[in-house]
């Protein structure tokens, strides 16, 4: 094996797994065992060995979503001894590495926590509340064709380096799962500012962030009371400052609406 | 059949925009009359998606994901390349279109490359105006980059992220449509089979994954962008869910199949590590811009490095072979990926291999750290330095990166015409999951730039002249072609589930890309090749008598879906092997050893396989027959690839 640490020792784990057959019913907290357990395997292939050992006892694998296994997809979503993917800062699950644990130590898994995210089956939960609030207004309306030369609109670097570090978020959902209130603020802030930051926003600016931010109450997101839990706990490091500029935006597209609802 | 390519007559330059006024157009009252479905959300998928309900027609959108915005396009790391000529160093459509032709060795369409070259321009204004944050100078405008070999800067970037950028670009103005009602988006469903109603793909059968119903879906034509099918192999760098499945479907219900054995295989991806290994990683090729490949000159010191007696950073200069320098002068580090690979693999197979397993050679960045600090190097490549990091627990600012080759991408696909529709009326393949343009080898950066130029200015021109020739009737799932795919969908749903056997799919899928790696893999021998078809054949017949799935089809069911996957994987492998023995030349990603020059260089045989082999499905564990287009050259001279 070419792994990094020679001397790392195969590890006993203890896992406890949230398991729910679907939406409807009501889930609870099962024990398993796994062994051998190389400290190089990323936290999904442990999950993997769980599963084919299931599979082989005849007994149904853990649902659970997950696919470039490379931190960028954003599919997957654990919330892994109360922290949304795990205990190492600014990674998603699929990019823990299993010498983060210790043998013997017990594992609690659970899915991401939010009425706005309700559980398809075990671990997978739906999301599609996140694709909801983009569709009201996470865009520039522009069609195919037509768009003038990329170099006629020429942005400063550091303002498309902001957009940029906004535009990073992989829409995973970690920050409502961190979230006591289990806010959205985060992530509808991230798209907030990267297209409030740039000239190609300008002009659905008001109207893109006030929809937006309907939709999410729409959703069931609770309301954001600053702790920043979120930012602390998001994989890609979106910063709280997005929701400072999502706060501005609101007031600013507010105050000059006329719609005082 | 006589595969009629459909490439529009007149000279290079000209015919895309004659062709464009030739197709034939739907009234823009009647655009709202018909209905396209569009499976697959990635670059290809959600930019024709968005596209066509811009125009006005009724979309449908397939995913199997929760999200649109997960599909793997969002994994491409380096850039896409665009003939903008920003930088002044003399680049050119021309030149894009000769770069791109010869980088492929030869064995892609001049016609459909061309095209390619001239709408790249197009697809940097589309993203831009979308707000796609790409890279930046200090004045304003758009940085580039020279890229997998390119010798002018011609690559568009955001980062090392610039796959998820263009990505959320097209997912921002899919999301537009759906909220339009112009799209339905259908999310965790996953295509199961092709509706063909009197000849012409009518709609298709799909899987709930959420809920195991089987739904139909009726329209006037299909669009497939649905990916490549590199995870044939079970190791690379795809995605965990990036299968063949509806690709080979289509396949069955008659699209020909066209080069499958084109497979490519990238140089920098983080070697394997043990069993377990899911999935590899890819190291973005960009780090070849400034890290030196090298391994040990001599076996014996390879041997020490093995056993953990030397680091690497211990090696002295005099010590180190700079092959890829060496043995490549004028381009150096920057060879094309399946030159890059098939040396790393040499070197591993002369013994003179790193890491444990002795299949690694280094990617050093000491040289550019000395020369412009860590902190620079940060700033180009710092999150790419901490994936490698967090994967291997090693830091590749203080001792070289450890790489090895691994399937990256694949060119071969379902055959397309030059309006990109496949040998079925009504049915289109856009992005990967065709096979039309890279040839036999991709060059950096073109994978991204394929995927939108079908989505955002292919398709919607093409698609209009077929559904002009089209009543504008609506269309329904009532016809018995329906209810057929449907119940043949249950059925092996079904069956499935009642074999109840003991080896789960994905120890079959580990067998199979096993027998795929090594025997139609980086190098490959008729004899291995006559080895792997009856090994797949026996791992077939095994699949469909011991595969273990448990549950049911009328839930969630991730081993079932796995296990669908896996059966049509099964199917592929001997195609490939079929596709890979057959052709008897060496071109690009296709490596036959039987066929190098004395430098060991691929030697192609243009006289007889500058052809695309098209196959065409005989039927179930029949021998597919085969179908040629010929290739034809006016614009290029085929002349041996040097990069000396």
């Amino acid at each position: 094996m070419a792994g990094s640490n020679p001397n790392a020792k195969p590890m006993n784990l203890t896992l406890n797994v949230w398991r729910q057959p679907n939406r409807q019913a009501q889930g609870k907290i099962v024990e398993y065992h796994v062994k051998d357990i190389s400290p190089d395997m990323s936290f999904l292939e442990m999950l993997d060995v769980l599963n084919e050992d299931l599979l082989h006892a005849g007994q149904d694998p853990v649902a659970f979503d997950h696919d470039c296994r490379e931190g960028i997809c954003g599919s997957c979503d654990l919330f892994i001894n109360g922290r949304s993917h795990g205990p190492e800062k600014g990674t998603t699950t699929c990019q823990l590495h299993m010498r983060k644990f210790s043998d013997g130590d017990t594992i609690t898994i659970e899915p991401w926590r939010a009425t706005a995210f309700p559980v398809n089956k075990d671990l997978s939960v739906d999301r599609s509340a996140f694709d909801r609030i983009i569709q009201a207004g996470g865009y520039v309306s522009v069609n195919t064709g037509g768009a003038p030369d990329g170099n006629e609109i020429p942005i400063p670097k550091d303002i498309s380096d902001r957009a940029f570090e906004a535009a990073t978020c992989i829409g995973c959902g970690a920050c409502v799962a961190a979230c006591k209130n289990a806010s959205a603020m985060l992530f509808v802030s991230a798209k907030v500012s990267q297209l409030a930051l740039l000239p190609q926003g300008q002009v659905e600016r008001k109207t893109r962030v006030e929809n937006m931010v309907a939709q999410m109450d729409k959703e069931g997101f609770g309301a954001c009371t600053n702790i920043g839990s979120c930012a602390a706990e998001c994989p890609v490091g979106i910063s709280l400052e997005n929701i400072a500029i999502l706060n501005r935006e609101f007031l600013a597209a507010k105050a000059a609406s006329n719609n005082l609802a | 059949m006589l595969l009629d390519s459909k490439i529009p007559e007149g000279p290079l330059a000209e015919k895309w925009e004659k062709h464009k006024f030739n197709v034939k157009l739907v009234n823009p009252a009647n655009k709202r009359k018909y209905d396209v479905i569009v499976v697959g959300t990635g670059l290809a998928g959600g930019a024709a998606a968005a596209s066509l309900a811009e125009l006005g027609y009724n979309v449908k959108a397939f995913t199997y994901h929760d999200s649109p915005r997960r599909a793997h396009s969002i994994a491409a790391q380096g850039g896409i390349n665009a003939a903008k000529n920003y930088q002044n160093d003399g680049d050119s459509v021309f030149r894009l279109f000769y770069d791109t032709i010869k980088g492929g060795d030869y064995r892609a369409r001049e016609a459909n490359v061309y095209r390619l070259a001239q709408v790249s321009v197009n697809i940097i204004d589309q993203c831009v105006a979308q707000g796609v944050p790409f890279a930046r100078e200090y004045g304003g405008l758009l940085a580039n980059r020279s890229f997998g070999g390119a010798q002018v800067s011609r690559t568009f970037y955001a980062r090392g992220q610039t796959g998820q950028q263009l990505l959320l670009g097209a997912y921002s103005a899919l999301s537009r449509q759906i909220a339009y009602g112009k799209v339905k988006m259908y999310t965790r469903s996953e295509m199961l089979d092709v509706v063909i109603i009197d000849g012409q793909a009518r709609g298709i059968v799909t899987r709930n994954l959420v809920t195991g119903e089987i739904e139909t879906h009726a329209a006037h034509a299909v669009v497939l962008a649905t990916g490549g099918y590199g995870n044939v192999f079970y190791l690379s760098t795809n995605a965990k869910y990036c299968n063949v499945t509806a690709a080979w479907r289509a396949h069955k219900k008659g699209a020909f199949f066209a080069n499958p054995c084109f497979t490519q295989i990238h140089p920098t991806c983080i070697p394997v590590s043990g069993d377990y290994q899911s999935k590899l990683t890819l190291m973005s090729e960009s780090l070849r811009n400034d890290g030196r490949v090298w391994v040990p000159k001599t076996v014996e010191m390879a041997e020490r490095v093995r056993k953990g007696q030397i680091k690497p950073q211990e090696i002295a200069e005099d010590d180190r072979d700079y092959f890829l320098e060496r043995k490549y002068p004028a381009f150096g580090n920057l060879v094309p990926r399946d030159v890059a690979s098939r040396n790393a693999k040499m070197m591993c197979d002369e013994g003179r291999g790193v890491g444990s397993t002795g299949l690694a050679v280094y990617l050093d960045f000491s040289e550019i750290i000395k020369r412009t600090g860590a902190d620079a190097v940060s700033q180009k490549y710092g999150n790419l330095f901490a994936m490698y990091e967090k994967i291997t627990d090693e830091d590749p600012y203080q001792m070289p990166m450890r790489i090895y080759p691994a399937v990256h991408y694949t060119m071969g696909g379902l055959w397309v015409d030059y309006n990109l529709q496949t040998t079925v009326p009504g049915l289109y393949a856009t992005g990967e999951c065709n096979f039309s343009d890279h040839g036999a080898n991709r060059l950096g950066a073109s994978a991204l730039m394929q995927g939108l130029a079908d989505g955002y200015f292919v398709i919607p021109y093409t698609i209009g002249d077929y559904l002009a020739q089209t009543p504008p009737k609506p269309v329904s799932t009532d016809h018995p072609a329906f209810a057929e795919s449907k119940a043949y969908v249950q059925a092996r749903t079904e069956q499935l589930l009642a074999i109840k056997g003991n080896r789960t799919p994905d120890q079959f899928h580990k067998a199979l890309g096993h027998i795929m790696w090594e025997y139609c893999g980086m190098a490959r021998t008729a004899e291995g090749l006559k080895y792997a078809k009856t090994e797949i054949q026996k791992l077939r017949q095994e699949f469909w008598s011991d595969v273990k799935v448990v549950g049911n089809g009328e839930e969630m069911n991730q081993a079932l879906e796995k296990a669908g996957r896996v059966a049509d994987f099964l199917e592929l492998g001997e195609l490939m092997v079929d596709d890979a023995l057959n052709r008897n030349e060496s071109c690009g990603g296709h490596f036959r050893e039987e066929y190098q020059t004395p430098e060991g260089e691929a030697l192609r045989d243009d006289e007889n396989y500058a052809y695309v082999a098209a196959w065409e499905y005989q039927g179930d564990n029949q021998p597919e027959k085969l179908n040629k287009e010929e290739l034809t050259f006016e614009n290029v001279k085929l002349t041996q690839r040097s990069y000396k």
